[in-house]
Protein backbone atom coordinates (compact mmCIF):
# COMPACT_ATOMS: atom_id res chain seq x y z
CA UNK A 1 0.00 0.00 0.00
CA UNK A 2 1.16 3.44 -0.65
CA UNK A 3 0.79 6.56 1.40
CA UNK A 4 0.82 10.06 0.20
CA UNK A 5 2.23 12.34 2.66
CA UNK A 6 2.73 15.95 2.61
CA UNK A 7 5.66 17.68 4.12
CA UNK A 8 5.59 21.10 6.49
CA UNK A 9 6.79 22.61 2.82
CA UNK A 10 4.05 21.41 1.07
CA UNK A 11 6.23 18.35 -0.54
CA UNK A 12 4.19 15.10 -1.58
CA UNK A 13 6.02 12.39 -0.40
CA UNK A 14 4.90 9.00 -2.30
CA UNK A 15 5.39 6.39 0.64
CA UNK A 16 5.49 2.40 0.86
CA UNK A 17 3.47 1.46 3.40
CA UNK A 18 3.57 -2.12 5.88
CA UNK A 19 0.80 -3.88 6.54
CA UNK A 20 0.57 -3.74 10.66
CA UNK A 21 3.11 -0.87 11.12
CA UNK A 22 1.52 2.73 11.91
CA UNK A 23 1.28 5.08 9.89
CA UNK A 24 3.94 7.23 12.45
CA UNK A 25 6.80 4.34 11.75
CA UNK A 26 6.57 4.81 8.07
CA UNK A 27 6.60 9.00 7.98
CA UNK A 28 9.86 8.63 10.74
CA UNK A 29 11.60 5.70 9.28
CA UNK A 30 10.77 8.01 5.49
CA UNK A 31 12.91 10.51 7.41
CA UNK A 32 9.63 13.15 7.55
CA UNK A 33 9.76 15.57 10.26
CA UNK A 34 7.42 13.66 12.61
CA UNK A 35 9.05 13.60 16.56
CA UNK A 36 6.91 10.79 17.75
CA UNK A 37 8.61 11.41 20.77
CA UNK A 38 6.67 8.90 22.82
CA UNK A 39 7.55 6.52 20.45
CA UNK A 40 3.79 5.47 19.63
CA UNK A 41 2.28 5.23 23.02
CA UNK A 42 -0.13 7.83 22.25
CA UNK A 43 0.70 9.76 25.01
CA UNK A 44 2.59 12.93 23.17
CA UNK A 45 0.74 14.41 20.25
CA UNK A 46 3.97 14.98 18.37
CA UNK A 47 2.94 12.79 15.29
CA UNK A 48 -0.23 14.80 14.47
CA UNK A 49 -1.27 14.64 10.86
CA UNK A 50 -4.25 15.78 8.96
CA UNK A 51 -6.04 12.57 6.94
CA UNK A 52 -7.86 14.20 3.43
CA UNK A 53 -11.30 14.38 4.06
CA UNK A 54 -12.02 11.35 1.23
CA UNK A 55 -9.62 9.22 3.25
CA UNK A 56 -10.91 9.96 6.91
CA UNK A 57 -14.23 7.92 6.68
CA UNK A 58 -12.50 4.61 5.68
CA UNK A 59 -10.43 5.22 9.06
CA UNK A 60 -11.54 3.17 12.30
CA UNK A 61 -12.88 6.15 14.65
CA UNK A 62 -10.49 7.89 17.03
CA UNK A 63 -10.71 6.10 20.47
CA UNK A 64 -10.81 8.23 23.38
CA UNK A 65 -7.33 8.31 24.15
CA UNK A 66 -6.59 9.50 20.95
CA UNK A 67 -9.03 12.40 21.14
CA UNK A 68 -7.87 13.21 24.69
CA UNK A 69 -4.63 13.46 23.40
CA UNK A 70 -5.12 15.91 20.29
CA UNK A 71 -5.79 18.21 23.21
CA UNK A 72 -2.26 18.47 23.32
CA UNK A 73 -1.59 18.98 19.73
CA UNK A 74 -1.45 22.69 17.98
CA UNK A 75 -3.52 23.75 15.11
CA UNK A 76 -6.18 20.85 15.47
CA UNK A 77 -8.73 20.06 12.45
CA UNK A 78 -11.65 18.14 12.30
CA UNK A 79 -9.36 15.53 10.32
CA UNK A 80 -6.46 15.73 12.63
CA UNK A 81 -5.57 12.33 13.90
CA UNK A 82 -2.18 10.86 15.21
CA UNK A 83 -0.26 8.92 13.05
CA UNK A 84 0.71 6.26 15.66
CA UNK A 85 -3.08 5.45 16.01
CA UNK A 86 -3.40 4.43 11.98
CA UNK A 87 -2.63 1.00 10.81
CA UNK A 88 -1.77 1.00 7.59
CA UNK A 89 -3.61 -2.07 6.04
CA UNK A 90 -4.60 -2.84 1.80
CA UNK A 91 -7.52 -0.58 2.60
CA UNK A 92 -6.06 2.43 3.10
CA UNK A 93 -3.69 2.20 -0.12
CA UNK A 94 -3.39 5.97 -1.19
CA UNK A 95 -4.02 7.31 1.85
CA UNK A 96 -3.06 10.90 2.01
CA UNK A 97 -2.03 12.66 4.84
CA UNK A 98 -0.54 15.68 5.60
CA UNK A 99 2.10 16.35 8.44
CA UNK A 100 0.81 19.33 10.91
CA UNK A 101 2.83 22.14 11.98
CA UNK A 102 5.16 21.98 14.47
CA UNK B 1 28.94 29.01 45.42
CA UNK B 2 29.90 26.76 42.68
CA UNK B 3 29.24 22.84 43.95
CA UNK B 4 31.98 20.51 43.17
CA UNK B 5 31.18 16.85 42.56
CA UNK B 6 32.87 13.97 40.45
CA UNK B 7 30.11 13.69 37.83
CA UNK B 8 27.82 16.38 36.80
CA UNK B 9 24.70 14.99 34.95
CA UNK B 10 22.55 16.73 32.28
CA UNK B 11 18.94 14.83 32.96
CA UNK B 12 17.11 12.57 35.41
CA UNK B 13 15.72 10.05 33.61
CA UNK B 14 15.63 6.30 34.05
CA UNK B 15 19.47 6.41 33.02
CA UNK B 16 20.58 9.27 34.76
CA UNK B 17 18.91 7.63 37.83
CA UNK B 18 20.87 4.23 37.28
CA UNK B 19 24.09 6.02 36.30
CA UNK B 20 23.86 7.35 40.44
CA UNK B 21 23.95 4.17 41.02
CA UNK B 22 26.66 2.33 39.09
CA UNK B 23 29.11 5.66 39.99
CA UNK B 24 27.85 5.27 43.62
CA UNK B 25 28.95 1.85 43.72
CA UNK B 26 32.40 3.39 42.72
CA UNK B 27 32.17 5.97 45.60
CA UNK B 28 31.26 8.16 42.79
CA UNK B 29 29.45 10.85 44.08
CA UNK B 30 26.94 13.02 41.36
CA UNK B 31 24.58 16.05 40.95
CA UNK B 32 21.76 16.21 38.44
CA UNK B 33 20.51 18.54 36.42
CA UNK B 34 16.94 18.40 34.90
CA UNK B 35 14.29 21.07 32.98
CA UNK B 36 11.62 18.61 34.55
CA UNK B 37 10.23 19.78 38.20
CA UNK B 38 10.83 15.75 38.91
CA UNK B 39 12.85 13.10 38.44
CA UNK B 40 11.86 10.22 35.35
CA UNK B 41 12.13 12.03 32.15
CA UNK B 42 9.97 11.06 29.45
CA UNK B 43 9.34 7.73 31.87
CA UNK B 44 6.96 10.34 33.95
CA UNK B 45 6.60 13.24 31.85
CA UNK B 46 4.83 11.05 28.89
CA UNK B 47 4.06 7.53 30.19
CA UNK B 48 3.61 7.94 33.61
CA UNK B 49 1.12 5.36 33.68
CA UNK B 50 2.01 3.59 30.66
CA UNK B 51 2.69 -0.07 30.71
CA UNK B 52 6.59 -1.02 29.69
CA UNK B 53 7.23 -4.54 29.40
CA UNK B 54 10.97 -4.81 28.62
CA UNK B 55 12.80 -4.00 31.74
CA UNK B 56 14.70 -6.82 32.42
CA UNK B 57 13.24 -8.57 35.93
CA UNK B 58 10.23 -6.68 36.07
CA UNK B 59 7.19 -8.10 33.60
CA UNK B 60 5.79 -5.23 33.88
CA UNK B 61 6.37 -1.37 35.05
CA UNK B 62 4.91 1.72 34.59
CA UNK B 63 6.93 4.85 34.04
CA UNK B 64 6.44 6.50 37.07
CA UNK B 65 6.67 3.46 38.99
CA UNK B 66 9.91 2.59 37.40
CA UNK B 67 11.16 6.21 38.26
CA UNK B 68 10.09 5.64 41.99
CA UNK B 69 12.05 2.31 42.00
CA UNK B 70 15.33 3.43 40.57
CA UNK B 71 14.91 6.88 43.43
CA UNK B 72 14.49 4.14 45.74
CA UNK B 73 17.86 2.30 44.47
CA UNK B 74 19.95 5.24 44.43
CA UNK B 75 18.59 6.64 47.51
CA UNK B 76 21.82 5.38 49.52
CA UNK B 77 24.13 7.14 47.16
CA UNK B 78 22.22 11.07 48.12
CA UNK B 79 22.65 12.49 44.84
CA UNK B 80 22.20 16.31 44.37
CA UNK B 81 18.95 16.88 42.25
CA UNK B 82 18.99 20.89 40.40
CA UNK B 83 15.24 20.27 39.32
CA UNK B 84 13.09 23.02 37.05
CA UNK B 85 16.71 24.14 35.77
CA UNK B 86 17.84 23.88 32.34
CA UNK B 87 21.74 23.30 31.53
CA UNK B 88 22.72 26.57 29.86
CA UNK B 89 26.30 26.26 29.87
CA UNK B 90 29.79 24.00 30.12
CA UNK B 91 32.86 25.20 30.09
CA UNK B 92 36.18 24.04 30.62
CA UNK B 93 38.01 25.61 33.87
CA UNK B 94 41.95 25.87 33.97
CA UNK B 95 42.17 22.73 36.41
CA UNK B 96 40.82 20.41 33.59
CA UNK B 97 37.43 20.46 35.50
CA UNK B 98 34.04 20.85 33.48
CA UNK B 99 31.27 23.80 35.43
CA UNK B 100 27.77 23.20 34.34
CA UNK B 101 25.67 26.12 34.73
CA UNK B 102 22.01 26.15 34.68
CA UNK B 103 19.77 29.18 34.18
CA UNK B 104 18.69 28.77 37.97
CA UNK B 105 22.23 30.38 38.53
CA UNK B 106 23.48 26.49 39.86
CA UNK B 107 27.10 24.95 38.67
CA UNK B 108 28.36 22.14 38.78
CA UNK B 109 31.95 21.98 38.83
CA UNK B 110 33.16 18.04 38.24
CA UNK B 111 36.19 16.62 36.29
CA UNK B 112 33.45 14.03 34.41
CA UNK B 113 30.09 15.34 32.72
CA UNK B 114 27.71 12.85 31.72
CA UNK B 115 24.96 13.76 28.91
CA UNK B 116 21.70 11.91 29.87
CA UNK B 117 19.63 13.81 28.25
CA UNK B 118 16.87 12.00 26.07
CA UNK B 119 16.43 14.04 23.03
CA UNK B 120 16.84 17.22 25.23
CA UNK B 121 14.81 19.78 27.38
CA UNK B 122 10.84 19.52 27.49
CA UNK B 123 10.08 23.36 26.22
CA UNK B 124 6.15 24.15 26.06
CA UNK B 125 4.86 23.69 22.67
CA UNK B 126 4.35 27.50 21.07
CA UNK B 127 1.24 27.50 18.66
CA UNK B 128 1.81 27.78 15.12
CA UNK B 129 0.57 31.54 14.76
CA UNK B 130 2.61 33.77 12.88
CA UNK B 131 4.84 36.08 15.09
CA UNK B 132 3.86 35.33 18.34
CA UNK B 133 7.79 34.98 19.48
CA UNK B 134 7.24 38.89 19.55
CA UNK B 135 4.75 38.56 22.11
CA UNK B 136 6.30 35.67 24.74
CA UNK B 137 7.35 36.94 27.70
CA UNK B 138 5.19 40.24 27.83
CA UNK B 139 1.85 39.39 27.07
CA UNK B 140 1.96 35.38 25.67
CA UNK B 141 3.05 33.17 28.19
CA UNK B 142 3.32 29.23 28.62
CA UNK B 143 3.85 29.11 32.53
CA UNK B 144 2.40 31.13 35.23
CA UNK B 145 4.72 32.18 37.61
CA UNK B 146 3.04 34.22 39.92
CA UNK B 147 -0.72 34.81 39.60
CA UNK B 148 -0.70 38.50 40.49
CA UNK B 149 0.90 39.30 37.15
CA UNK B 150 -2.69 38.20 35.87
CA UNK B 151 -5.09 40.61 37.99
CA UNK B 152 -7.29 43.02 36.07
CA UNK B 153 -6.13 41.59 32.77
CA UNK B 154 -8.02 40.25 30.04
CA UNK B 155 -7.03 36.89 29.52
CA UNK B 156 -7.43 34.47 26.93
CA UNK B 157 -6.39 30.70 27.56
CA UNK B 158 -6.08 28.01 24.84
CA UNK B 159 -6.29 24.12 25.48
CA UNK B 160 -7.95 21.61 26.86
CA UNK B 161 -5.76 19.99 29.58
CA UNK B 162 -5.37 20.34 33.20
CA UNK B 163 -2.87 23.03 33.14
CA UNK B 164 -5.59 25.38 30.87
CA UNK B 165 -8.75 24.25 33.05
CA UNK B 166 -6.68 24.70 36.23
CA UNK B 167 -5.20 27.92 35.40
CA UNK B 168 -8.73 29.02 34.24
CA UNK B 169 -10.33 28.36 37.43
CA UNK B 170 -7.31 30.18 39.17
CA UNK B 171 -7.22 33.15 37.32
CA UNK B 172 -11.16 33.97 36.71
CA UNK B 173 -11.37 35.57 39.96
CA UNK B 174 -8.86 37.55 40.04
CA UNK B 175 -8.68 38.56 36.09
CA UNK B 176 -10.46 41.47 34.69
CA UNK B 177 -11.92 38.87 32.20
CA UNK B 178 -11.24 35.53 30.82
CA UNK B 179 -11.65 33.64 27.91
CA UNK B 180 -11.25 30.07 27.66
CA UNK B 181 -10.81 28.94 23.80
CA UNK B 182 -10.17 24.89 22.67
CA UNK B 183 -10.91 23.19 19.65
CA UNK B 184 -14.18 20.90 21.26
CA UNK B 185 -16.31 20.91 23.63
CA UNK B 186 -14.43 18.11 25.29
CA UNK B 187 -11.62 18.22 27.68
CA UNK B 188 -9.08 15.52 28.66
CA UNK B 189 -8.58 17.58 31.99
CA UNK B 190 -10.06 16.28 35.38
CA UNK B 191 -13.75 15.98 34.95
CA UNK B 192 -14.66 18.38 38.40
CA UNK B 193 -12.73 20.90 36.78
CA UNK B 194 -14.47 20.68 33.69
CA UNK B 195 -17.21 21.20 35.23
CA UNK B 196 -16.38 23.80 37.20
CA UNK B 197 -15.76 25.79 34.65
CA UNK B 198 -19.21 25.27 33.18
CA UNK B 199 -20.55 26.56 35.67
CA UNK B 200 -18.67 29.74 35.61
CA UNK B 201 -19.22 30.08 32.12
CA UNK B 202 -23.06 29.57 32.81
CA UNK B 203 -22.24 32.28 35.88
CA UNK B 204 -21.45 34.67 32.94
CA UNK B 205 -18.06 34.73 35.25
CA UNK B 206 -15.95 33.35 31.99
CA UNK B 207 -16.95 32.82 28.58
CA UNK B 208 -15.87 29.47 26.81
CA UNK B 209 -15.49 29.08 23.06
CA UNK B 210 -15.02 25.85 20.88
CA UNK B 211 -12.76 27.85 19.00
CA UNK B 212 -8.94 28.41 18.05
CA UNK B 213 -6.98 31.01 18.25
CA UNK B 214 -5.48 32.30 14.70
CA UNK B 215 -4.20 35.26 15.11
CA UNK B 216 -2.33 37.89 17.12
CA UNK B 217 -2.49 42.08 17.10
CA UNK B 218 -0.89 44.05 19.29
CA UNK B 219 2.51 46.22 18.82
CA UNK B 220 5.79 45.89 20.81
CA UNK B 221 5.04 42.43 22.09
CA UNK B 222 1.92 44.00 23.56
CA UNK B 223 -1.41 42.28 22.36
CA UNK B 224 -4.19 44.03 22.41
CA UNK B 225 -6.93 40.95 20.49
CA UNK B 226 -6.53 37.80 19.12
CA UNK B 227 -7.95 36.56 16.22
CA UNK B 228 -10.07 33.74 16.91
CA UNK B 229 -11.87 30.94 14.20
CA UNK B 230 -14.60 28.65 15.25
CA UNK B 231 -15.90 25.73 14.40
CA UNK B 232 -17.76 26.70 11.56
CA UNK B 233 -14.64 28.45 10.49
CA UNK B 234 -16.31 31.60 10.93
CA UNK B 235 -13.41 34.42 12.37
CA UNK B 236 -13.88 37.38 14.67
CA UNK B 237 -11.44 39.32 16.33
CA UNK B 238 -11.47 39.55 20.47
CA UNK B 239 -9.50 42.12 22.60
CA UNK B 240 -7.12 40.86 24.98
CA UNK B 241 -3.92 41.90 26.29
CA UNK B 242 -2.65 38.26 27.14
CA UNK B 243 -2.53 35.06 26.20
CA UNK B 244 -2.17 31.88 28.00
CA UNK B 245 -1.72 28.54 25.52
CA UNK B 246 -1.31 25.85 27.06
CA UNK B 247 -0.45 22.35 24.78
CA UNK B 248 1.97 21.05 27.15
CA UNK B 249 5.27 20.20 26.26
CA UNK B 250 7.63 18.84 23.82
CA UNK B 251 10.71 17.99 23.29
CA UNK B 252 13.84 20.18 22.00
CA UNK B 253 17.61 19.88 22.38
CA UNK B 254 17.87 23.25 23.16
CA UNK B 255 21.53 25.07 24.62
CA UNK B 256 23.20 21.01 24.65
CA UNK B 257 23.58 22.01 20.69
CA UNK B 258 25.83 25.29 21.93
CA UNK B 259 28.24 23.15 24.37
CA UNK B 260 30.92 22.62 21.57
CA UNK B 261 30.18 18.55 21.14
CA UNK B 262 30.33 17.60 18.41
CA UNK B 263 26.67 16.61 18.22
CA UNK B 264 25.80 13.81 14.33
CA UNK B 265 22.23 14.65 14.03
CA UNK B 266 21.38 15.98 17.57
CA UNK B 267 23.26 13.04 19.04
CA UNK B 268 26.21 12.97 20.86
CA UNK B 269 28.44 9.99 18.88
CA UNK B 270 30.76 8.01 21.71
CA UNK B 271 32.47 4.72 22.05
CA UNK B 272 31.20 1.38 23.44
CA UNK B 273 33.78 0.79 25.76
CA UNK B 274 33.72 4.02 27.93
CA UNK B 275 30.63 5.72 26.40
CA UNK B 276 32.88 8.69 26.60
CA UNK B 277 32.08 11.32 23.66
CA UNK B 278 34.92 12.71 21.60
CA UNK B 279 35.46 15.39 23.59
CA UNK B 280 37.49 14.05 27.05
CA UNK B 281 35.29 13.86 30.01
CA UNK B 282 31.97 14.41 28.70
CA UNK B 283 30.23 11.08 28.00
CA UNK B 284 26.83 10.26 26.77
CA UNK B 285 24.34 7.44 27.67
CA UNK B 286 20.60 6.60 27.25
CA UNK B 287 18.68 8.00 23.99
CA UNK B 288 20.77 10.65 23.47
CA UNK B 289 24.05 8.66 22.69
CA UNK B 290 25.01 6.99 19.13
CA UNK B 291 27.17 3.92 18.29
CA UNK B 292 26.79 1.27 15.71
CA UNK B 293 23.99 -0.58 16.38
CA UNK B 294 22.60 1.76 18.74
CA UNK B 295 18.93 1.39 20.08
CA UNK B 296 16.83 3.94 22.09
CA UNK B 297 15.90 0.97 24.88
CA UNK B 298 15.97 2.04 28.72
CA UNK B 299 17.66 -1.25 29.00
CA UNK B 300 20.62 -0.25 26.80
CA UNK B 301 21.07 2.55 29.09
CA UNK B 302 21.46 0.52 31.90
CA UNK B 303 24.26 -0.92 30.51
CA UNK B 304 25.90 1.81 28.90
CA UNK B 305 26.12 3.49 32.48
CA UNK B 306 27.62 0.79 34.06
CA UNK B 307 30.72 0.65 31.31
CA UNK B 308 30.31 4.70 32.00
CA UNK B 309 30.65 4.42 35.16
CA UNK B 310 33.95 2.32 35.42
CA UNK B 311 35.89 4.70 32.63
CA UNK B 312 34.70 7.90 34.85
CA UNK B 313 36.54 6.56 38.03
CA UNK B 314 39.81 6.48 35.83
CA UNK B 315 39.28 10.26 35.20
CA UNK B 316 38.06 11.19 38.72
CA UNK B 317 40.24 8.88 40.58
CA UNK B 318 43.50 9.17 38.69
CA UNK B 319 45.50 7.09 41.75
CA UNK B 320 43.26 4.80 42.44
CA UNK B 321 42.57 1.25 41.49
CA UNK B 322 39.28 0.62 40.37
CA UNK B 323 37.86 -2.82 42.46
CA UNK B 324 35.71 -4.85 40.19
CA UNK B 325 32.97 -6.22 42.78
CA UNK B 326 29.50 -8.03 43.07
CA UNK B 327 26.73 -6.36 45.44
CA UNK B 328 25.82 -9.89 46.17
CA UNK B 329 28.91 -10.58 47.20
CA UNK B 330 31.03 -7.40 48.44
CA UNK B 331 30.60 -6.25 52.13
CA UNK B 332 31.86 -3.06 51.14
CA UNK B 333 29.36 -2.75 47.97
CA UNK B 334 26.17 -3.84 50.66
CA UNK B 335 27.88 -1.07 53.59
CA UNK B 336 27.16 1.74 50.19
CA UNK B 337 23.92 0.21 49.34
CA UNK B 338 23.07 0.48 53.69
CA UNK B 339 22.13 -3.20 53.51
CA UNK B 340 25.15 -4.29 55.44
Amino acid sequence: MKIIATDRNGKEHVLEGRNDWSVMEILRDAGLPVAAECGGACACATCHVYVDQEWLDKLPPRSDAETDMLDMALAVEPNSRLSCQITCKPELDGIKVTVAPE
Amino acid sequence: MAIETDVAILGAGPCALFAVFELGLLDLKAELVDILDRPGGQCTELYPEKPIYDIPGLPVVNGQELTDRLLDQIKPFRAGFHLGQMANGLQRLGDGRWQLSTDAGTEIIAPVVLIAAGAGSFVPKRPPIAGIEAYEGKSVHYAVRKMDAFRDRDVVIAGGGDSALDWTLNLAPIAKSLTLVHHRDGFRAQQHSVNRMRELAAEGKIKFHVASVKGLHGAEGQLEAVTLSGADKQEWRHACDTFLPFFGLTIKLGPIAEFGLNLHENLVAVDTARFESETPGIFAIGDIATYPGKLKLILCGFHEAALMAQAAFHICRPNEKLRFQYTTSSSSLQKKLGVA
